[in-house]
């Protein structure tokens, strides 16, 4: 039950990008074809359960032990930067094709400030390691949610009309808004 | 000052606003805005990392490779990041309390790193502070502004002085999620036109 | 002096120089804070406590007890128990965990109650912590259960935000059944041992 009261938090209560804010950069950025949209979330997806395995035992088995846990910010943004150059290699080596899918996105990722924020929250929250990694593939695939439905949109967007001063980044963040605000219809789905 | 200081020093504030041109940030941009002092509080934490990063950054680049500069460049910024992160717990937990995970986030805005890159590693440690120091308060003022405009519309107050009698009913949605979208989208579509009268 | 290149050994001499010089101020900056934010904590906790209860003169925070989850501050006032501050919380709210700090006097009657932290939607269930709603708790003696009038108790719910009203009668419900079981039905007698009777009912359980 707990689990699925995270995950039905992470998807649409708590969503990741239109409520909590974060990860609003690549939102913004790649969500212009939901193709692209698909290969960037599945590249989060991927960084950021990852990324709170690893995160959760550098917590977890360096700095409580040795009572630095100030050093959290710091240890966790190298951590993590330093895994997506890993997963990088490793990937290029070993699947190739899954590289040549995701390779564009994932240097990206490090400046996803989701990936940090969401490693931060999953300690915030105490966590066991099961929840931390169940936590942050349901706010990743909500992610992705947030990034397709988007880029659906904005794929319409292109051949309608609207004021000219309103392109670009406005036009975007009002559509962000409304998404938002159809998401907040889903609060009070988990008692 | 020399023109040219000058100049580094008021770029920010409006031709290259980081918030509303360059739209970098905007993840703090969006989620802390729900109140005036949030937004002065968020603009002034990110002000500070902005400034010394910018300094540190342009004193050692002789002593940073290049390959390994932007590891380099995240280790500085993570480190005054912890700093603000400490001295806020300890001295303003209330703010501390309402600012939340955006705090060590500080890390991942795209202003600081981008301003490292792009200013500071290439100028002298005056201009680079300029750079820095314009760059945050054009960042805080936008904050603020919004966190302002925000507040009124929300809740009917700003920096927490009423301003509608208790009975108004106020337009809750400024302060929600999708309030914050609407109101920064404005925002740049505003700066748009005025910037396109010119 | 001209950049250095980037071989090998500037490379990692560099990185190293950086992370020991900012992590050794970093260490000292910790130093220096460490106090203060120990301080910090428990000024909130204790001007918490202070809030709900009448004066008293002993240090609640020392002789605090967690009993189920729940925090219990005991207050004195010349060694006579005069209440005990509870530290609650709800998982039933809005969004999340929300925690409240409630104080109860001897006989269980409530003295007064303030939200900690909360996580409920700005504008509506934050309204809880408007005197409009949390006072009507004030000087209440919880009958049975405390509940909102569209469950048929006599709690106002803030309106549209029911669901929070809910939480906090929750969050008391829960900290109210635990005090009267700890404290309430011995400390009418024992007033003076009140330590040493949680000592033994944390044993107890």
């Amino acid at each position: 039950m707990d689990y699925i009261n995270i995950i039905i938090l992470a998807l649409f209560v708590n969503n990741v990008v239109l409520a909590q804010f974060l990860g609003i950069c690549p939102f913004l950025g790649v969500s212009n074809k939901v193709e692209t949209s698909l290969g960037m979330g599945a590249a989060v997806i991927f960084v950021m359960a990852l990324a709170n395995f690893v995160t959760y035992m550098v917590y977890f088995f360096i700095l409580k032990p040795l009572h630095i846990e100030f050093m959290q910010t710091i240890s966790f943004i190298l951590v993590i930067a330093f895994l997506v150059q890993v997963v990088e290699i490793i990937l290029k080596k070993a699947a190739p094709s899954l590289y040549q899918a995701l390779g564009i996105y994932l240097p990206l990722i490090t400046t996803n400030c989701a990936v940090l924020g969401i490693a931060i929250l999953a300690v915030q929250k105490n966590y066991n390691m099961v929840m931390s990694v169940v936590y942050a593939s349901a706010i990743a695939v909500g992610f992705t949610l947030a990034l397709v439905l988007m880029a659906g949109i904005r794929e319409q967007l292109e051949n309608t009309g609207y004021p000219k001063g309103m392109k670009g980044f406005p036009i975007s963040l009002i559509t962000a808004g409304l998404l938002s605000l159809a998401f907040m219809g889903f609060a009070g789905l988990v008692k | 000052m020399k023109m040219s200081n000058i100049k580094h020093l008021i770029n920010g504030l409006w031709k290259e606003n980081p918030t509303l041109v360059l739209v970098l940030g905007t993840c703090p941009t969006l989620a802390v805005t729900t109140a005036a002092m949030n937004g002065l509080g968020m603009g002034a934490a990110t002000t500070f990392v902005l400034v010394f990063s910018n300094l540190f950054i342009a004193l050692l680049k002789n002593l940073i490779p290049d390959k390994v500069r932007i590891a380099a460049f995240v280790v500085i910024i993570a480190s005054f990041v912890t700093i603000v992160d400490l001295v806020m717990k300890a001295f303003t937990p209330a703010l501390y309390a309402a600012l939340g995970v955006f705090i060590p986030l500080i890390v991942v805005n795209c202003i600081i790193l981008g301003r490292a890159e792009a200013f500071a590693q290439k100028n002298k440690a005056i201009p680079a502070i300029l750079d820095g120091i314009g760059m945050g308060i054009g960042f805080t003022l936008a904050l603020t502004i919004m966190g302002s405009v925000r507040e009124l519309l929300g809740n009917g107050s700003i920096f927490d002085i009423k301003l509608v009698s208790e009975s108004t009913k106020t337009i809750l949605i400024f302060i929600l999620p999708p309030g914050a979208f609407f109101t920064y989208g404005y925002f740049i579509a505003i700066k748009n036109r005025l910037s396109a009268n010119k | 002096m001209a950049k250095l290149e980037s071989n090998l050994k500037n490379m990692v001499l560099s990185l190293v120089f950086i992370s020991m010089g900012m992590s050794a101020a970093l260490g000292y900056v910790y130093l220096l804070t460490k106090e203060p934010i120990e301080k910090a904590n428990k000024e909130k906790e204790v001007s918490a406590v202070k809030m709900v209860l009448p004066a008293f003169d002993n240090d609640p925070v020392k002789e605090m007890k967690v009993i189920d989850g729940l925090t219990f501050y005991p207050a004195t006032k010349g060694g006579q128990f005069i209440g005990c501050a509870v530290n609650t919380f709800t998982d039933k709210a809005f969004s999340g965990t929300f925690t409240l700090m409630v104080g109860f006097l001897p006989d269980g009657t409530i003295n007064k109650s303030v939200v900690l932290d909360q996580k409920e939607t700005p504008g509506l269930g934050t309204k809880m912590k408007e005197p409009k709603f949390y006072s009507q708790f004030e000087n209440k003696k919880i009958e049975g259960e405390l509940k909102v009038k569209k469950d048929g108790g006599e709690v106002d719910a803030i309106s549209a935000a029911t669901i929070s009203s809910r939480a906090y009668c929750d969050a008391l419900n829960k900290a109210y059944k635990l005090f009267m079981k700890e404290f309430a039905a011995k400390d009418k007698t024992v007033v003076a041992d009140t330590a040493a009777a949680v000592q033994t009912n944390v044993t107890n359980n």
